[in-house]
Protein backbone atom coordinates (compact mmCIF):
# COMPACT_ATOMS: atom_id res chain seq x y z
CA UNK A 1 0.00 0.00 0.00
CA UNK A 2 1.25 3.27 -0.97
CA UNK A 3 0.39 6.06 1.49
CA UNK A 4 0.82 9.00 -0.73
CA UNK A 5 1.98 9.97 -4.04
CA UNK A 6 5.11 11.71 -3.80
CA UNK A 7 5.46 14.83 -4.71
CA UNK A 8 8.61 15.77 -7.15
CA UNK A 9 9.37 19.01 -8.32
CA UNK A 10 9.36 19.23 -12.14
CA UNK A 11 12.91 20.24 -12.37
CA UNK A 12 14.18 18.53 -10.11
CA UNK A 13 18.25 18.26 -9.88
CA UNK A 14 18.27 20.50 -13.04
CA UNK A 15 20.68 23.29 -13.16
CA UNK A 16 22.49 25.04 -15.90
CA UNK A 17 25.19 27.31 -15.62
CA UNK A 18 27.04 29.43 -18.57
CA UNK A 19 29.37 32.26 -18.50
CA UNK A 20 27.32 35.05 -17.07
CA UNK A 21 24.38 33.07 -16.60
CA UNK A 22 22.74 30.64 -13.86
CA UNK A 23 18.91 28.92 -14.22
CA UNK A 24 18.25 26.88 -11.40
CA UNK A 25 14.72 25.78 -9.97
CA UNK A 26 13.05 27.79 -6.80
CA UNK A 27 11.78 25.97 -3.42
CA UNK A 28 8.55 24.89 -3.21
CA UNK A 29 6.31 27.57 -2.55
CA UNK A 30 2.53 28.23 -1.72
CA UNK A 31 1.15 30.21 -4.04
CA UNK A 32 -2.38 32.40 -4.64
CA UNK A 33 -4.59 33.84 -7.75
CA UNK A 34 -6.03 36.78 -5.44
CA UNK A 35 -8.50 38.43 -7.21
CA UNK A 36 -10.07 41.87 -5.17
CA UNK A 37 -12.04 44.59 -5.63
CA UNK A 38 -9.98 47.94 -4.18
CA UNK A 39 -12.71 47.97 -1.80
CA UNK A 40 -11.14 44.69 -0.39
CA UNK A 41 -7.35 45.65 -0.60
CA UNK A 42 -6.67 47.10 2.58
CA UNK A 43 -8.79 44.24 4.72
CA UNK A 44 -6.71 41.62 2.33
CA UNK A 45 -2.86 43.43 2.66
CA UNK A 46 -3.52 43.13 6.56
CA UNK A 47 -4.43 39.83 6.74
CA UNK A 48 -1.87 38.70 4.09
CA UNK A 49 0.55 41.49 6.47
CA UNK A 50 1.90 42.35 2.69
CA UNK A 51 1.10 45.52 0.83
CA UNK A 52 -1.00 44.55 -2.08
CA UNK A 53 -0.70 47.68 -4.20
CA UNK A 54 -2.30 49.09 -7.00
CA UNK A 55 0.91 49.91 -9.09
CA UNK A 56 1.20 48.39 -12.06
CA UNK A 57 4.27 46.36 -12.32
CA UNK A 58 4.74 46.69 -8.64
CA UNK A 59 5.56 44.19 -6.15
CA UNK A 60 5.39 44.28 -2.40
CA UNK A 61 8.01 41.86 -0.18
CA UNK A 62 7.54 41.40 3.62
CA UNK A 63 10.32 38.11 5.20
CA UNK A 64 9.34 35.17 2.93
CA UNK A 65 6.19 36.51 1.42
CA UNK A 66 5.67 38.43 -1.45
CA UNK A 67 2.64 40.06 -3.25
CA UNK A 68 3.26 40.95 -7.46
CA UNK A 69 0.57 43.14 -9.07
CA UNK A 70 -0.70 41.47 -12.03
CA UNK A 71 -3.71 43.46 -12.96
CA UNK A 72 -5.71 46.36 -11.61
CA UNK A 73 -7.62 44.15 -9.29
CA UNK A 74 -5.28 41.21 -9.38
CA UNK A 75 -2.44 39.45 -7.39
CA UNK A 76 -0.10 37.06 -7.40
CA UNK A 77 0.72 36.49 -3.97
CA UNK A 78 3.53 33.50 -3.09
CA UNK A 79 5.14 32.47 0.53
CA UNK A 80 8.56 30.29 0.32
CA UNK A 81 7.81 29.43 3.86
CA UNK A 82 4.72 27.76 3.42
CA UNK A 83 2.59 30.02 5.23
CA UNK A 84 -1.16 29.72 5.25
CA UNK A 85 -2.16 32.13 2.59
CA UNK A 86 -5.83 30.60 2.63
CA UNK A 87 -5.94 30.66 5.78
CA UNK A 88 -5.43 34.46 6.11
CA UNK A 89 -7.84 35.19 3.41
CA UNK A 90 -10.51 33.25 4.86
CA UNK A 91 -10.86 35.59 7.84
CA UNK A 92 -11.40 38.54 5.17
CA UNK A 93 -15.42 38.93 5.18
CA UNK A 94 -15.17 41.58 1.86
CA UNK A 95 -16.08 40.32 -1.19
CA UNK A 96 -13.03 38.45 -2.96
CA UNK A 97 -11.17 35.67 -4.82
CA UNK A 98 -8.38 33.68 -3.41
CA UNK A 99 -7.49 30.44 -5.69
CA UNK A 100 -4.39 28.59 -4.12
CA UNK A 101 -2.19 27.49 -7.35
CA UNK A 102 0.76 26.35 -5.40
CA UNK A 103 0.87 23.43 -7.59
CA UNK A 104 -0.11 25.39 -10.57
CA UNK A 105 3.21 27.03 -10.88
CA UNK A 106 6.58 26.45 -10.18
CA UNK A 107 9.24 29.02 -10.53
CA UNK A 108 12.86 29.55 -11.79
CA UNK A 109 15.75 31.84 -10.72
CA UNK A 110 17.91 33.53 -13.14
CA UNK A 111 20.70 35.43 -12.17
CA UNK A 112 24.52 36.39 -14.02
CA UNK A 113 25.39 39.57 -15.94
CA UNK A 114 23.76 37.98 -19.01
CA UNK A 115 20.28 37.33 -17.14
CA UNK A 116 18.53 40.20 -18.72
CA UNK A 117 19.74 39.33 -22.21
CA UNK A 118 18.98 35.66 -22.06
CA UNK A 119 15.17 37.04 -21.03
CA UNK A 120 15.29 38.60 -23.95
CA UNK A 121 15.94 36.18 -26.65
CA UNK A 122 12.15 35.17 -25.29
CA UNK A 123 10.67 37.95 -23.16
CA UNK A 124 9.77 41.19 -25.87
CA UNK A 125 9.35 43.21 -22.64
CA UNK A 126 11.93 45.80 -22.36
CA UNK A 127 13.61 44.49 -19.57
CA UNK A 128 16.49 48.13 -19.27
CA UNK A 129 16.62 48.95 -15.79
CA UNK A 130 14.66 52.33 -16.45
CA UNK A 131 11.72 50.50 -17.68
CA UNK A 132 12.04 47.38 -15.57
CA UNK A 133 13.88 48.25 -12.34
CA UNK A 134 14.27 46.35 -9.10
CA UNK A 135 11.16 45.04 -7.81
CA UNK A 136 9.28 45.40 -11.08
CA UNK A 137 7.00 42.32 -11.80
CA UNK A 138 4.66 41.36 -14.66
CA UNK A 139 2.32 38.77 -16.43
CA UNK A 140 4.00 38.54 -20.29
CA UNK A 141 5.44 35.90 -22.33
CA UNK A 142 8.78 33.69 -22.62
CA UNK A 143 8.69 32.03 -25.93
CA UNK A 144 5.49 30.14 -26.61
CA UNK A 145 4.39 30.13 -22.97
CA UNK A 146 3.25 33.14 -20.61
CA UNK A 147 5.01 33.54 -17.77
CA UNK A 148 4.85 36.01 -14.56
CA UNK A 149 8.47 37.55 -14.46
CA UNK A 150 9.98 39.53 -11.36
CA UNK A 151 13.27 41.18 -11.32
CA UNK A 152 14.28 40.51 -7.54
CA UNK A 153 17.81 42.05 -8.18
CA UNK A 154 19.94 44.34 -10.57
CA UNK A 155 21.03 40.94 -12.16
CA UNK A 156 18.41 38.54 -10.69
CA UNK A 157 15.11 37.52 -12.16
CA UNK A 158 12.31 34.98 -10.68
CA UNK A 159 10.41 33.21 -13.39
CA UNK A 160 6.91 31.95 -12.62
CA UNK A 161 5.50 29.68 -15.26
CA UNK A 162 2.93 26.68 -15.45
CA UNK A 163 4.69 23.65 -14.08
CA UNK A 164 3.85 21.74 -17.12
CA UNK A 165 5.46 24.54 -19.14
CA UNK A 166 8.48 24.61 -16.79
CA UNK A 167 10.71 21.88 -18.81
CA UNK A 168 10.17 24.11 -22.20
CA UNK A 169 11.25 27.44 -20.47
CA UNK A 170 14.44 25.66 -19.05
CA UNK A 171 15.41 24.24 -22.72
CA UNK A 172 14.76 27.93 -23.95
CA UNK A 173 16.91 29.30 -21.58
CA UNK A 174 20.07 26.81 -22.68
CA UNK A 175 19.28 27.51 -25.76
CA UNK A 176 18.91 30.70 -25.61
CA UNK A 177 22.38 31.18 -23.31
CA UNK A 178 23.96 29.61 -25.85
CA UNK A 179 22.98 32.31 -28.74
CA UNK A 180 22.49 35.44 -26.85
CA UNK B 1 7.48 44.86 -32.85
CA UNK B 2 3.94 47.03 -32.76
CA UNK B 3 3.62 48.65 -29.57
CA UNK B 4 0.62 49.68 -28.06
CA UNK B 5 -0.64 51.31 -25.13
CA UNK B 6 -2.05 49.34 -22.42
CA UNK B 7 -4.23 52.26 -20.56
CA UNK B 8 -4.45 49.99 -17.21
CA UNK B 9 -0.73 49.36 -17.18
CA UNK B 10 -0.13 52.74 -18.65
CA UNK B 11 2.70 52.13 -20.51
CA UNK B 12 3.63 50.84 -24.10
CA UNK B 13 3.98 47.31 -24.03
CA UNK B 14 4.68 44.82 -27.10
CA UNK B 15 1.76 43.36 -29.23
CA UNK B 16 2.67 39.58 -28.15
CA UNK B 17 0.90 40.14 -24.72
CA UNK B 18 -2.14 41.67 -26.88
CA UNK B 19 -5.14 40.04 -28.22
CA UNK B 20 -7.85 41.40 -30.51
CA UNK B 21 -11.37 41.44 -29.60
CA UNK B 22 -14.19 42.17 -32.23
CA UNK B 23 -15.75 45.77 -32.58
CA UNK B 24 -15.98 48.13 -29.69
CA UNK B 25 -19.62 50.10 -28.95
CA UNK B 26 -21.61 47.53 -29.90
CA UNK B 27 -24.47 48.39 -27.42
CA UNK B 28 -26.29 44.41 -26.26
CA UNK B 29 -29.94 45.01 -27.03
CA UNK B 30 -31.73 45.40 -23.22
CA UNK B 31 -34.65 42.26 -24.43
CA UNK B 32 -32.72 40.25 -26.82
CA UNK B 33 -36.25 37.81 -26.81
CA UNK B 34 -37.95 40.72 -28.51
CA UNK B 35 -35.62 41.13 -31.54
CA UNK B 36 -36.69 40.21 -34.80
CA UNK B 37 -34.51 37.67 -36.72
CA UNK B 38 -32.96 40.27 -38.86
CA UNK B 39 -32.18 42.69 -36.21
CA UNK B 40 -30.61 40.22 -34.15
CA UNK B 41 -28.49 39.17 -37.19
CA UNK B 42 -27.22 42.54 -37.74
CA UNK B 43 -26.77 43.01 -33.67
CA UNK B 44 -24.60 39.34 -33.76
CA UNK B 45 -23.33 39.06 -37.13
CA UNK B 46 -22.81 41.91 -38.80
CA UNK B 47 -19.86 44.46 -38.46
CA UNK B 48 -18.84 48.06 -40.06
CA UNK B 49 -15.19 46.50 -41.14
CA UNK B 50 -14.68 49.76 -42.35
CA UNK B 51 -11.14 50.74 -44.04
CA UNK B 52 -9.76 53.79 -41.84
CA UNK B 53 -10.21 54.43 -38.57
CA UNK B 54 -11.54 51.70 -36.59
CA UNK B 55 -12.81 51.10 -33.01
CA UNK B 56 -11.90 47.67 -31.34
CA UNK B 57 -11.89 45.98 -28.08
CA UNK B 58 -8.44 44.69 -27.29
CA UNK B 59 -7.19 42.30 -24.49
CA UNK B 60 -3.88 42.36 -22.62
CA UNK B 61 -4.02 39.43 -22.70
CA UNK B 62 -0.53 38.10 -21.29
CA UNK B 63 -0.45 40.95 -19.17
CA UNK B 64 -3.18 42.57 -16.78
CA UNK B 65 -5.47 40.72 -18.75
CA UNK B 66 -7.97 43.61 -18.82
CA UNK B 67 -9.93 44.76 -22.33
CA UNK B 68 -9.92 47.77 -23.28
CA UNK B 69 -10.77 49.99 -26.26
CA UNK B 70 -8.90 51.22 -29.20
CA UNK B 71 -9.03 53.31 -32.40
CA UNK B 72 -6.66 52.08 -35.10
CA UNK B 73 -5.75 52.81 -38.60
CA UNK B 74 -6.67 49.91 -40.83
CA UNK B 75 -4.48 51.18 -43.74
CA UNK B 76 -1.39 52.35 -41.67
CA UNK B 77 -1.84 49.81 -38.62
CA UNK B 78 -1.38 52.73 -36.44
CA UNK B 79 -2.77 52.59 -33.33
CA UNK B 80 -4.55 56.36 -32.90
CA UNK B 81 -5.68 55.86 -29.07
CA UNK B 82 -6.18 53.55 -26.58
CA UNK B 83 -8.79 53.77 -23.47
CA UNK B 84 -10.50 51.97 -20.66
CA UNK B 85 -13.03 49.73 -20.95
CA UNK B 86 -16.34 52.04 -20.60
CA UNK B 87 -15.41 55.24 -21.37
CA UNK B 88 -17.07 56.60 -24.28
CA UNK B 89 -15.52 56.70 -28.17
CA UNK B 90 -12.68 59.57 -27.81
CA UNK B 91 -12.86 62.76 -30.54
CA UNK B 92 -10.00 61.78 -32.31
CA UNK B 93 -9.91 65.60 -33.76
CA UNK B 94 -8.33 65.56 -37.51
CA UNK B 95 -6.38 62.10 -37.01
CA UNK B 96 -9.85 60.10 -37.33
CA UNK B 97 -10.57 61.73 -40.22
Amino acid sequence: MVDAAARISPLDGRLFQDEGILVEPAVPAVRLALRAPSAARAALSKALGIDLSQRPKASAVHGARAALWLGPDEWLVIDEEGGDLMAACGTVTAFHSAVDVSHRNTALLVSGRRAADVLSAGCPQDLSRGAFPVGAASRTVFGKVEIVLWRTGEEAFRVECWRSFSDYVFMLFEAAARDA
Amino acid sequence: MLLIHCPYCQEDRPELEFRHAGEAHIARPADMAALSDEDFERFFFIRSNPKGVVFERWRHMHGCARFFNAARDTVSDRFLKTYKAGEPKPDLGGEGR
